[in-house]
Order: structure tokens, then C-alpha cells, then sequence
């Protein structure tokens, strides 16, 4: 219980006292730095409820031992929102009825813009492939797709 | 320590006639807190000076504990606590129904998992090595795994209140009647988790005398954990406050207790905040599971397919101890017709205890498990008939005023004749093309399959489904409503999971009482009981306790604008936001009509008085039912045994729809976990022990999984209904498994009678 080490997170240098070195990355961020959007719930990298960038790939966060993404630029779902106000694919899954229990929003919602940034115009089955690894218990994706679907239309209208 | 409470605030650019109200789709007061990572789930609740707590579980199913040595845990720095059964300061046993199980094993373990010890520590990592410390002598017993035996008699009981948790039989008509055409078969299900996200998590802080402790807690029903953590912790009930942490997803398993009293006692122990939180395998272990089960059913028809008489033999797996067992059998018992008119029935049922894991509540409730064995004899009647699957069905199909087997009339609204007419409307979806992308194909991105042996198949499921509590029990629910300056205040004990009755809550009072701004206190045991959120009850019963409150303050408001404009009260009527004077002219905003006003007004709303069943089976034992009709369509390949639902079609009886985007949401939502029974989802035991308790090993629909779902939904009001809407949270996920096995059968040509349908059983 005495490791020290720097992690940067949302853009903010954070320190991490007095930590036990087997702490992940998810451990780390919602019970020593306050940010417990990333949520977890199964700890072995099968659900993504946990999805976190680190140098912008999207991780399973319970996967990863804190100590080992120092040097890493690490961005969470509490850095989506600087100003307050939700993005196009937070504010398309309350409106499409992509939230019920929400255990799986932020990992999802960080899932989802991993693939509009890398993809911006995913067929049907990309989508569908890009969030296998995000597991929701509630909705049966229909209102997830529903919410993907409407950003990009969104995105395209506001590129015409 | 975190507390939320939802405030819902009138956005500028609503229209007056694009208000939240009732039958809009109104958007989650929740959804921009979820959105953002803010909301807070029991896991995520803190509090200064907080310790870690954590559980010592059995290894074995069955047991004898010869003793337990917990010193070498006390020895460990940062370990402040370590409490077993000699620490349980009440009852050492709880449960819902029976209290049978202990809050730590005490002398002998009954299933894998059963708790024996808990610690509190400074840090997760400190708990997990005091557990490891502590030394326990076992002498390993032969486990009961068998049900059949249980019902047999053939093994010394495993607990003092025998090995048989409920015999029940029903004996309706005349048991002798026969028809030309005579089927049989012999179904199975596996045991189905509810895999809800959100794993079991709460936090408990002692009061500073010791005497009382206050649980944030994600539950299914605030009250009944409170009796029953009261009587454990030797604690007044209004020593014990239960505020409900974030909940993440619940479907059943939240409706027994499970780290409560754990934590509560760890708290009061160390006189420090605890928070327990179970990992994903130990909430395998942690909470009941949907009851395997073994059902034989005979049916009698006539020569052109109408039924005659069921018979039928259930045999539930409760597991070590008796949760909900005795309602889930009598729930698969009392709906063996299914959605049918039959008149003559002869019916069995056993819920045994074995030293299997506890099973107990999980959507559908005994009906999924009723309903996997009537929808496969339908079709082996409409294969005898030359009936096509749907003609079956519609000959049969029940309708207002029949009988059930019970002798109970059913008196809901029972479009089960349209629900099918409407799902066969329903587009197909297109033939798979020629040149296909593998990941739709069976075994997905396996990339297995190959297009010229992938085989097609199409099939139905129809059920019904009672809702709300039965066999006599008064489920009522409580809610108070204050109307001050034109905002309501709603408070109600109603656990919200993810169903979204913190939306339907406010779109109540918006149309009762004409406000716009409507506050939802927090969700606590500081108001009466509003029962659990379970049996599709909730819209029912906590949206006829909100409506009735309600509907108390509008009386009173009417009254005050009544005095002050020297109109009777009985002329005022709220319309948009305003009380107007129906047969004048008066025209009053609500918020102008409630200055200066205070009314607070509490309502309970109870369902109609239910019966016991007689030792014939026969009785008005359920309040209301609602109807479901499913049609699968797979494409299945059948040299490696794959399946991939294509898409699911279905209309269901609603009575109205008070949100239709949430109800869409439940219908999604249920059809995924009908599908996860039918071809994935298990958990496998072998002789008592877990073998897949994650989720790498249990396998869950994912996106890909998803099938296209289109939905019709059937609107004819429920009188009895304090809304004219049914529930909607049960009924998507039962005969959808039916449905797609039925598919899987069409396909392959060969009789498929467990699930979920493994590789094996189709290509084997």
C-alpha cells in the first residue's frame, strides 16, 4: 500500500498515494481519483461497462493495472462533458430510449463514440460489431442502434 | 454519500399541448444523469471513514462445518472485523416466504456459495486475504441433486422443514374426459440467470448510538427488506432505514436479500460506514436464480384441434432453501392451459430443496417455464390436426369471461385472439441473401457457417401472464403527493430498476393535476410500503397509489378554487394546466389556483381481494392477466448445431400505453433475455456445483445477438386497471423462448424439448 505514481486523466495530472500496486485502472479511477462513471460489472473484460480511452484505443479499464497506463493520456466518460452539456451520442440515448438501468450507458456511450470518431458512416452490422463487446441486460439494443442511427443522421445534416 | 432525487423541470420550448403527460413518450428525469456517468448506483455510494466488507463462502454443496477458526483473520492489519452465525445479534434465518435460510451457515452448508463469514476491512484486497485467513474443518456430506428423489422421499431431509417445499394439485372438469387426438412430450429448462449489470452493492452507516443503521441499498422491495433485516439485527423496524441505491437492472434477483444483513451487522459492529459489493462471480452465488424444471404435459383434443383436457407433472429445483418456490410453482401450475380455453384438467406440481443453488424469482415467474411446455404440445396438436401453427392457437384461444383451470374467471381484457391475428400481419423479414456477411450467419463471427446448408425456420409462442401478487396476499402500494405554488412533490417507496417509473410517476401527476414541474423525493422506507417491483405490478399498483394521491390534492384544490369563485367543486375540471369551470367561465392556471397552498395527501392503493387455492387447485387465486403473441424466425445450421434469430414479431396486450417508448423498451428488453433462455443462456450444475459462474462461461445476447424486433402494441383499456394499462415487464420474455425453439424445430425437422437448445442437440 505505497505505491505513488501520476496518472493524466481527462487532460489533468492526478496523483495516486499510498495505492496498493495491483489496483486496476477502474479501481483507481472510481475509488481514488472520484470518478466512478466507469462502472463495473464483471472484471474480466466481457461486458465494456468499464470502457475507458487510454491513447485513445477504448479499453476494458478493469483489464488494465493502474500503474502500468502512467504516461498514458486517459480519457473517461466525466471528460466528455467540459462545459456541462451532453454530446450528440449522450443526448441521442435519452431521447431514443437508450437508457433503462443505465449500469451500461457510460460504457457504452464510450463505445460509441470510439466508433463514430474511427468510423463516421458504419454500416448497420459495424455498429453492431463495434458494441458486441459492450454488454446491456435491459434494453436488447433496439433503442441503442436507434440512438447510433440518429447521431449519424444528426452529423450528416449538420455536415450538409 | 450521494442521494439523488430527480427533478424534472418544464423545458422552455414545450408547447402547451406537448406536454409529459400520460401516453406520451416522456424521456427518463434519470437518462442525462446516466448519460454522464453521475448517477449514482449502490456501488458507487461513499462515505468518509467508510470500510470495505466482504463474505466467506461455502465450497461445497453440502457440508457438516466442524468448526471455524477466524483468528488468524482478526491478526491481519486493517482487518476491524470478522462476525459468523455467533455474531447474529436476531433471528439467524430469513427468507420471503419461509424464513428457512441463515444469515450464516451455522453447523452445516446446504448449497455452494451459502455464506459462513463476513470481515470489514480498509481496502477490498485486505478483505479478500482475512478470508483466506480464516481456517474452516469441513466434513464433506452427500449432496441431494436430484428432485425427483426429494419428491421420492429417498434422501434424510437436508433441513429441518423437509426436503418438499410445496405440493400442489389441480383437478378441474372431468378428469376422465378424452379426445380423438392425444399428446405428449417431457420438457426441460436449465437454470437462467438475471445477469442484471449492476451487482449486488449497498452501503451502511450505524447511527451514532449504536442503536439503529441507515442501508443504501439496490433492492427490489425497500420494506420487505426492512422486516426482515430488523428481525436479524434485533432492531425496531424504524431503527432500520433503507434508502435504495442506484439499482442496475434487478429482473428478480433483488427480490430476496442478499448482503444486507451483512452489511448492516458489519456496520453496527465496527460502529464505521461498510459497503459490501460483490464481484460478478460471487453474485452468481449471491442471489436466486429462474428454477430449472422437468414438465410433462398430455394434452386431449379433438379431432380438428380443440383442446379437451390438459395433463401435466411439474417438478420445480427450489435449491437449498425455499425463497419464492411455493408462488413460482403455484404460478406454473395455475397456467398449464396457457392462454387456451380448456375445460378439464389434472395437474401436479412439486417445488423440491436440494442442494442445488436457491432459485426463486425471475421475470415471468414459473409462467416461462409453463409456457416452454404448452407451446410445444400446441404444435404437436396442430401437427395431429393438420393445423398450421397459427390456426391452432386461434381455435383455442381464450377470451374474456372463460374459465381457467383454477374455476377462476378470467375477467381482464383477453385479446389473445387479436394479438395473434396482429402478429402474423406483422412483415416477414427478407430471405437470406446469396451472398450473405458471415457475422449474420450463424456462428457469427466464427465465420463457420457455410450459405448453401444454413436452413430456415419459422415459429410460434403465445402466452398469458397473471400480474401482481396472489393466493390472498394484499400487495398494496403507498404515495404521497404535495401540490405547493404549482409544483407537486411525489413520494413513493417504489424501487425503480431501469423500468422507468420515476418517468410514468411524474407523467401521473402532470395529467392528474395540470402542473408541469413535478419533484420526486428521494426513494425511501420514509413512506408506507409500495411493495416490489416485480409481477408486472408496479405500473398497476404504485401508478394507482400516484394517481390516487393525486387525485386526493386535485379534490382539494377544486374545493379551495370552489370557496374562492363560489363554484361547486364538482363543475371544476383541470384542462392542459388550468382548472377550469366546466359549465362557466372561469379559467385558472394551476399554479395560480395552488399560491399559497399547501395540500399533502397519501394514498394506498390496494388490488381486489385474492384467494387461496383448495386442495383441488381450484380458487380465484390471481388478480388480472395479460396476453403475448411471439413469432421466431431462425436461421440455423445444422451440421454445426448454430442458431441465429433472425427476427422476432410480436403483438402484446398492453391495455394502454402510458409510455409507449418505455413500453418498446420492456418489449426489446424481454425478448433479448427470451432468446438468452432459448439458445445461451445456463448455468451449469454438476452435482451442486457451479461450473460457469461468469461472464465468460454464461453466455449473454450481445448486439449481434440482437434479433430485429417489430412490435405491435394491443390497446384495448383494463377496466380494473386504475390506468387502463397492464404491466408490461413480464410478458415479453416468456413466450419468445417457446418461439424460437418451435423455429429451431421448423428448421431441422427434429423435436427439440430442453433449454436452452445446445450445438449438441440439434446436430448430435
Amino acid at each position: 500500500m505505497n505505491e505513488h505514481y501520476q496518472l493524466k486523466v481527462n487532460g489533468v495530472e492526478r496523483e495516486v498515494r499510498d495505492s496498493w500496486v495491483g489496483e486496476s485502472l477502474l479501481y483507481v479511477l472510481r475509488e481514488r481519483l472520484g470518478l466512478p462513471g466507469s462502472k463495473g460489472a464483471c472484471e474480466q473484460g466481457e461486458c465494456g461497462s468499464c470502457t475507458v480511452f487510454v491513447d485513445g484505443a477504448a479499453v476494458c479499464s478493469c483489464l488494465v493495472l493502474a500503474a502500468s497506463a502512467v504516461d498514458a493520456e486517459i480519457a473517461t466518460v466525466e471528460g466528455l462533458n467540459p462545459d456541462g452539456t451532453l454530446t450528440d451520442v449522450q443526448e441521442a440515448f435519452v431521447r431514443e430510449g437508450a437508457v433503462q438501468c443505465g449500469f451500461c450507458t457510460p460504457g457504452l456511450v464510450m463505445a460509441v463514440h470510439h466508433l463514430l470518431d474511427t468510423e463516421p458512416e458504419p454500416s448497420e452490422l459495424q455498429i453492431k460489431e463495434a458494441l458486441s463487446g459492450n454488454i446491456c441486460r435491459c434494453t436488447g439494443y433496439g433503442r441503442i442502434f436507434a440512438a447510433v442511427d440518429a447521431v449519424i443522421a444528426d452529423r450528416k445534416d449538420a455536415a450538409r | 454519500m450521494s442521494r439523488t432525487t430527480m427533478k424534472t423541470v418544464r423545458t422552455d420550448d414545450r408547447s402547451a399541448t406537448n406536454r409529459d403527460v400520460l401516453g406520451t413518450n416522456a424521456l427518463r428525469p434519470d437518462g442525462a444523469a446516466k448519460v454522464k456517468g453521475e448517477f449514482a448506483f449502490s456501488s458507487d455510494m461513499w462515505a468518509a471513514n467508510m470500510l470495505w466488507g466482504a463474505t466467506l463462502r461455502s465450497p461445497h454443496p453440502r457440508a457438516r462445518i466442524v468448526s471455524i477458526d477466524v483468528s488468524a483473520a482478526w491478526r491481519i492489519a486493517g482487518v476491524e472485523t470478522v462476525v459468523t452465525a455467533d455474531d447474529v445479534p436476531g433471528q439467524l434465518t430469513y427468507g420471503l416466504i419461509s424464513e428457512d435460510q441463515p444469515v450464516f451457515a451455522r453447523g452445516e452448508v446446504r448449497y455452494m456459495g451459502e455464506p459462513i463469514a463476513a470481515v470489514a476491512a480498509d481496502h477490498p484486497e485486505t478483505c479478500r486475504r482475512a478470508l483466506a485467513a480464516i481456517t474452516v474443518e469441513w466434513e464433506v456430506l452427500p449432496a441431494l441433486v436430484d428432485p425427483e428423489t426429494a419428491i421420492a422421499g429417498g434422501f434424510d431431509p437436508i433441513h429441518p422443514d423437509g426436503n418438499v417445499i410445496r405440493h400442489q394439485r389441480i383437478v378441474h372438469g372431468d378428469a376422465s374426459a378424452t379426445g380423438a387426438i392425444v399428446v405428449e412430450g417431457t420438457y426441460e429448462l436449465g437454470m437462467q440467470d438475471q445477469a442484471f449489470l449492476g451487482t449486488e452493492a449497498a452501503l451502511a452507516v450505524p447511527d451514532h448510538d449504536g442503536g439503529g443503521v441507515e442501508v443504501y441499498v439496490a433492492t427490489q422491495w425497500l420494506h420487505e427488506d426492512r422486516k426482515q433485516m430488523a428481525k436479524c439485527l434485533a432492531l425496531p423496524e424504524d431503527r432500520v432505514r433503507l434508502v435504495l441505491g442506484g439499482v442496475g437492472g434487478a429482473f428478480g434477483a433483488r427480490e430476496d436479500i442478499s448482503l444486507q444483513v451483512h452489511t448492516a451487522l458489519l456496520a453496527l459492529r465496527t460502529g464505521r460506514p461498510v459497503k459490501m459489493q460483490y464481484g460478478r462471480e460471487e453474485s452468481f452465488f449471491g442471489h436466486v436464480h429462474r428454477h430449472p424444471a422437468t414438465i410433462w404435459m398430455r394434452h386431449h383434443a379433438t379431432e380438428t384441434g380443440e383442446i379437451v383436457k390438459v395433463e401435466a407433472r411439474f417438478v420445480f429445483d427450489g435449491g437449498a432453501y425455499a425463497s419464492t418456490s411455493s408462488a413460482v410453482l403455484i404460478n406454473g401450475v395455475t397456467h398449464a392451459q396457457g392462454p387456451y380455453r380448456c375445460d378439464n384438467a389434472v395437474v401436479d406440481g412439486w417445488a423440491v430443496r436440494t442442494n442445488n443453488p436457491p432459485c426463486g424469482a425471475m421475470r415471468g415467474f414459473g409462467v416461462v417455464q409453463a409456457c416452454f411446455a404448452h407451446e410445444g404440445q400446441m404444435d404437436k396438436i396442430a401437427a395431429a390436426a393438420g393445423l398450421d401453427p397459427v390456426e391452432v392457437r386461434l381455435r383455442n384461444a381464450m377470451r374474456t369471461g372463460d374459465r381457467l383451470i383454477t374455476g377462476q374467471v378470467v375477467e381482464s381484457v383477453a385479446p389473445v385472439e387479436r394479438c395473434i391475428r396482429e402478429t402474423a400481419a406483422l412483415p416477414l423479414p427478407a430471405p437470406i441473401p446469396d451472398q450473405p456477411d458471415a457475422l449474420l450467419l450463424p456462428g457469427g463471427s466464427g465465420l463457420t457457417a457455410d450459405r448453401r446448408h444454413i436452413r430456415r425456420g419459422v415459429g410460434w409462442g403465445v402466452s398469458i401472464k397473471n400480474i401482481m401478487y396472489s393466493e390472498g396476499f394484499d400487495d398494496y402500494s403507498t404515495a404521497r403527493c404535495v401540490l405547493e405554488d404549482g409544483v407537486a412533490t411525489v413520494k413513493f417507496a417504489t424501487s425503480e430498476v431501469g423500468q422507468g417509473f420515476v418517468t410514468l410517476a411524474p407523467q401521473i401527476a402532470r395529467s392528474v393535476l395540470g402542473v408541469d414541474d413535478v419533484v420526486l423525493d428521494t426513494i425511501d422506507t420514509g413512506i408506507g410500503s409500495a411493495g416490489s417491483t416485480s409481477a408486472s405490478r408496479q405500473t398497476w399498483m404504485s401508478g394507482g397509489a400516484v394517481d390516487g394521491a393525486c387525485r386526493l390534492v386535485r379534490e382539494r384544490l377544486f374545493e379551495h378554487v370552489g370557496r374562492a369563485h363560489g363554484i361547486d367543486p364538482l363543475r371544476l375540471v383541470i384542462e392542459d394546466t388550468f382548472v377550469v369551470d366546466s359549465m362557466g367561465s372561469l379559467r385558472l392556471a394551476v399554479s395560480e389556483a395552488s399560491a399559497g397552498l399547501r395540500i399533502d395527501e397519501t394514498f394506498e392503493h390496494h388490488h381486489r381481494p385474492t384467494e387461496d387455492l383448495d386442495e383441488n387447485g381450484q380458487g380465484n387465486c390471481h388478480v388480472a392477466f395479460a396476453f403475448v403473441a411471439h413469432r421466431a424466425v431462425v436461421d440455423v445450421d445444422p451440421g454445426l448445431g448454430l442458431v441465429k434469430v433472425v427476427q422476432v414479431a410480436t403483438a402484446q396486450d398492453i391495455g394502454r400505453a402510458l409510455n409507449p417508448l418505455s413500453v418498446v423498451g420492456q418489449i426489446e428488453g424481454g425478448i433479448a433475455q427470451g432468446l438468452g433462455l432459448a439458445v445461451m443462456e445456463e448455468i451449469i450444475v454438476d452435482n451442486g456445483r457451479v461450473r460457469n459462474p461468469s461472464f465468460t462461461d454464461y453466455l449473454l445476447p450481445t448486439a449481434l445477438d440482437a434479433p430485429e424486433v417489430v412490435a405491435t402494441l394491443v390497446e384495448e383499456h383494463e377496466p380494473q386497471a386504475p390506468l387502463g394499462a397492464k404491466g408490461v415487464g413480464e410478458p415479453p420474455c416468456i413466450s419468445v423462448t417457446p418461439a424460437i425453439v418451435a423455429a429451431i424445430r421448423d428448421a431441422i425437422g427434429r423435436d427439440l424439448v430442453r433449454v436452452p437448445v445446445r450445438p449438441q442437440d440439434i446436430c448430435l
